[in-house]
């Protein structure tokens, strides 16, 4: 709920599976929501802009750039962060697994992110294609590993 | 040599884990209590007279803290970095748009930028110069010194006026080369800390961290022993944070030093662009001669990088590619003169390959268009003029075994089917569609390490220290950026005391615990920071040993039998011991289980005054082959494969070594093709990702990766260097395909359909 006088927001959404409820800036960002309000350091801000898909957050499911959308407009929605992702059992989910198993981590700045957009393609779409991986993925830049064995974990990734 | 247990093996990096739960803290990570936030104010104009700043109107901002400017300078005003002609903060004058004028200190990080839009800058308008080639012209304005240039170098051997004369076939052509942005996804940035005793810590994203030491110990005017450089997780560098780093980190510094607060200052990514270093724009006449059997006798150089408004790197950029201007070849008549020239522009420095690339794209593409007009096979004219053991590099260098070329290019056409697809000439395989297909390929090589220019930098210390659980840690002074740095750095130090791998970790650097190991550049950390730890580890592992074949004595193995050490166990006659019970056993018997380490490269006997002698200790080598698809409606190309082979010595970790080879290909095709940093009047035009293009996963192209382990004896397990090599033979290869494709021999980095279709239509 929007406060005028404040200019503050309360907000209710779940994180991580958690029920959140938060007075926050209604200035805020999505992004600024996750790292300052909440802390999660995990989600990383590339360019601000919407080009990197660092900042990439699950929001019902859908992968979307945390850093183009204001955090009132998640009221009532489910957030899933890089700290949300898991496997079904807990521990690693499957991606993480396979993104350290393949070597597709080098400076890892932008691993959060194409962890995120993978698993949004995975729930959408769980027989990809590698065609369907590297459009899906185009979004999502990563200046260290020439893309090859970050496709090829998320192929590896696929059914389990 | 045993058989090895850890090198040579894909085993899983050491910062994977932390990397893909989100867990890794880079430098915006990081809090700290009571911390504040600081944003740069920047020039907005290409070249200013600074008359006054005012933070009247920003002080209305909530939360404003307070304004810094060259007036809070306790130190020296002068960036210790190469030529020191780039002050921390400007006093009266601003060399280029987006120039650090002054900084604010806010509550907030939005308050800190809001606040730095509202700092009102008044200045007079200087003229300034855009281009690096009228800035050498003898009527320009003088912007810096008295002839604008920032460095000159030459290389001077033989007769080559009259090689020049003699020759059957001779080649010239103009090439140029544009920007190329870092694009590390992680923005530079540092938090300042101060400490009770009037000192600093900086946490710092850098691949320099004792080029910060320099630089905050002279901002701040402290001894060293006041400051310390903590690098934190470190979001890809690719040369980018080698030198600037120094200059976030000392503003943080001065802002934490104004207020008595711990200071973040995190750069968004356009100010990133606007005003960090970048690959230099290149250009360079070159001309090659030939005799009538094919035999290269001559080849003058001159070649120009446009430095920026500061020198910074530009010197040593300039020099390596002085140094690599003629390329791989024997060449008996060489004449390269070269120069960085001083622009109202961002200050270029390092970027991987570090001022080869430039030359490279010109140099292998002027060999092509050779092997052309004398009717030869180029890579058939390669394989004739390219440097192999025992012969001389331009700089008369003498080259060693450790040289793998001519296999390289051998492997490299065998694995492309060089032969069969380029029997036939051009347009051999356009299609129906119009689309036309080719080969392209070139030959590189790279000086590990800094070299004659570098040379009073070119050493690393490590710290090694077994605790009494027999964990392994082990400090070095150079960085890991993404490449590897902690992973392979352990395979070594694991390797040398036979340590089990999962026992030994390897710290980020904290310069109070090494001494200045100079930067993490050059492809030099395997070797040097490698060489290091294995001179530390050296008497523990005697101690080690010594006490590993005690023990074994004592459980009743014969002592007749060599003991042999693998895997982190020891054995003799039937019996073993871990390395767990060895070290603990050390303990016992208060053995000194900590120790420094130190190499120092070999002295070079390079001199500047002709360009002759040894240049760097030990080359690595690479061989591309690119096949393409050129659009001949549209001059659109796209890259179907890379093939690739190097000699960069022993692989530490293969898995990881792919890796490298793979980004560094992708990054030169990026150059090659896509990115195109624009300036016009003076100011940076698309400083963003939207209009400055990066491949993607859609324009990967396929990858065929080959490694030829040349041994190198003076290398650690006989290893060289691996991250720059990668990248560089790219862009020509890429437009030698294009001009094999479908005829049209474009001479400027990008290869942007534009161009393409432009020479098409003549």
């Amino acid at each position: 709920m929007h406060n005028s006088k404040t200019s503050s927001f309360s907000l209710h959404c779940l994180v991580n599976g958690r029920k959140i409820e938060r007075e926050i800036p209604s200035s805020h960002s999505l992004i600024d929501f996750i790292r300052l309000d909440l802390g999660l350091k995990g989600t990383k801000e590339g360019c601000g802009e919407g080009e990197c898909g660092a900042c990439m957050v699950l929001l019902d499911g859908k992968a979307v750039n945390s850093c183009l959308m204001m955090a009132v407009q998640i009221e009532g929605r489910e957030l899933i962060t890089i700290e949300g992702i898991k496997g079904k059992a807990g521990g690693l989910h499957p991606l993480q697994k396979t993104f350290m198993a393949e070597g597709a981590v080098q400076c890892g700045f932008c691993t959060p992110g194409f962890i995120i957009a993978s698993e949004a393609l995975l729930r959408r779409k769980p027989k990809a294609t590698l065609e369907d991986i590297k459009l899906e993925l185009t979004g999502n830049l990563c200046r260290c590993t020439g893309y090859e064995k970050v496709l090829s974990a998320v192929e590896k990734a696929i059914g389990k | 040599m045993d058989k090895l247990s850890f090198v040579g093996k894909s085993l899983p990096r050491k910062d994977a884990l932390i990397k893909v739960t989100g867990r890794a803290a880079y430098a915006d990570d990081r809090e700290f209590a009571g911390m504040l936030y600081a944003a740069a104010v920047r020039s907005p104009r290409p070249r200013i007279k600074i008359l006054a700043i005012s933070d009247a109107k920003a002080r209305g901002i909530p939360g404003y803290v307070t304004l810094v400017t060259y007036k809070d300078i306790k130190g020296v005003n002068k960036w210790p970095v190469v030529m020191q002609d780039y002050p921390f903060l400007p006093e009266k004058e601003a060399r280029f748009a987006g120039e650090t004028v002054a900084l604010v200190v806010a509550q907030t990080a939005a308050a800190a930028k809001a606040a730095a839009r509202l700092v009102e800058v008044k200045y007079r308008e200087l003229p300034f110069i855009e281009d690096p080639l009228k800035a050498l012209e003898k009527d320009s304005i003088k912007i810096y010194g008295k002839d604008n240039i920032i460095s000159s170098f030459v290389i001077k051997k033989g007769a080559v006026d009259k090689a020049f004369d003699n020759a059957a076939y001779v080649v010239e052509g103009e090439f140029s080369t544009n920007y190329q942005v870092h694009a590390y996804l992680e923005t530079q940035g540092a938090i300042a800390v101060p400490e009770t005793d009037g000192g600093v810590t900086v946490h710092s994203s850098t691949q320099c961290p004792f080029y910060i030491l320099d630089a905050v110990a002279a901002a701040l005017g402290l001894p060293y022993h006041k400051v310390k450089i903590l690098q934190t997780v470190t979001g890809g560098g690719f040369g980018g944070k080698e030198d600037v780093p120094a200059l976030v980190a000392s503003h943080a510094a001065l802002c934490a030093a104004k207020t008595g607060r711990p200071v973040k200052l995190i750069y968004g990514r356009k100010e990133d662009f606007q005003s960090m270093s970048k690959r230099h724009p290149g250009w360079a006449r070159v001309a090659y001669g030939a005799d009538k059997k094919g035999r290269l006798t001559a080849c003058r150089v001159k070649y120009v990088l446009d430095g920026g408004a500061y020198a910074t790197l530009s010197p040593i950029v300039l020099w390596r590619g002085t140094v690599h201007a003629a390329g791989p070849y024997k060449i008996a008549n060489v004449s390269i003169e070269t120069y960085a020239a001083a622009t109202n522009k961002v200050p270029c420095g390092a970027f991987r390959g570090f001022g080869q690339p430039q030359i490279c794209f010109a140099q292998e593409s002027l060999i092509d268009e050779l092997a052309a007009k004398i009717g030869m096979d180029p890579v058939e004219f390669r394989l004739k003029n390219m440097l192999a053991p025992g012969d001389k590099t331009v700089t008369g260098q003498k080259i060693n075994s450790s040289c793998g070329l001519k296999e390289l290019v051998r492997t490299v056409r065998k694995r492309s089917g060089w032969d069969k697809k380029t029997q036939n000439s051009k347009l051999k395989t356009q299609n129906s569609a119009g689309i036309a297909r080719g080969l392209g390929f070139s030959a590189t090589y790279y000086g590990v390490g800094l070299g004659a220019k570098g040379r009073y930098l070119d050493r690393a210390g490590a710290l090694v220290n077994i605790y009494k659980d027999s964990s392994v840690c082990v400090n070095v002074g150079n960085t890991e950026m993404g490449q590897g740095a902690l992973t392979v750095l352990a395979q070594i130090a694991a390797e040398t005391l036979n340590a089990p791998y999962e026992s030994v970790r390897v710290e980020e650097v904290d310069t109070s615990k090494v001494p200045d190991s100079g930067p993490t550049v050059a492809s030099r950390t395997t070797l040097m920071s490698g060489n290091a730890i294995i001179d530390a580890a050296g008497p523990l592992r005697e101690r080690i040993f010594k006490t590993a074949f005690d023990l074994l004595v004592l459980k009743g193995a014969r002592a007749s039998g060599p003991m042999t050490a693998a895997r982190g166990v020891f054995s003799m006659g039937g019996k073993s011991v871990t390395f767990r019970e060895v070290t603990a056993e050390c303990w016992n018997r208060r053995h000194k289980m900590s120790e420094q380490g130190w190499y120092a490269a070999p002295r070079t006997t390079f001199k500047m005054e002709d360009g002759q002698g040894d240049a760097y200790v030990i080359y690595s080598y690479s061989a591309d082959a690119a096949e393409v698809e050129v659009d001949l409606k549209t001059g659109v190309t796209k890259v179907l494969k890379i093939w690739a082979a190097y000699d960069v010595g022993k692989i530490v970790n293969p898995r990881l070594a792919t890796g490298q080879a793979q980004g560094g290909i992708l990054q030169g095709m990026s150059w090659a093709l896509y990115e195109n940093l624009v300036y016009k009047n003076g100011i940076m035009v698309n400083p963003n990702f939207t209009d400055y293009v990066l491949a993607t996963t859609a324009d990967k192209p396929e990858y065929d990766i080959t490694f030829l382990e040349k041994p190198y004896a003076g290398g650690p397990y006989k290893a060289k260097g691996m991250g720059e090599v990668p990248l560089i033979g790219v862009a020509p290869a890429v437009a030698n395909a294009i001009a094999n494709a479908c005829g049209a021999r474009v001479r400027s980095v990008p290869l942007l359909p534009e161009k393409v279709w432009k020479e098409l239509k003549k």
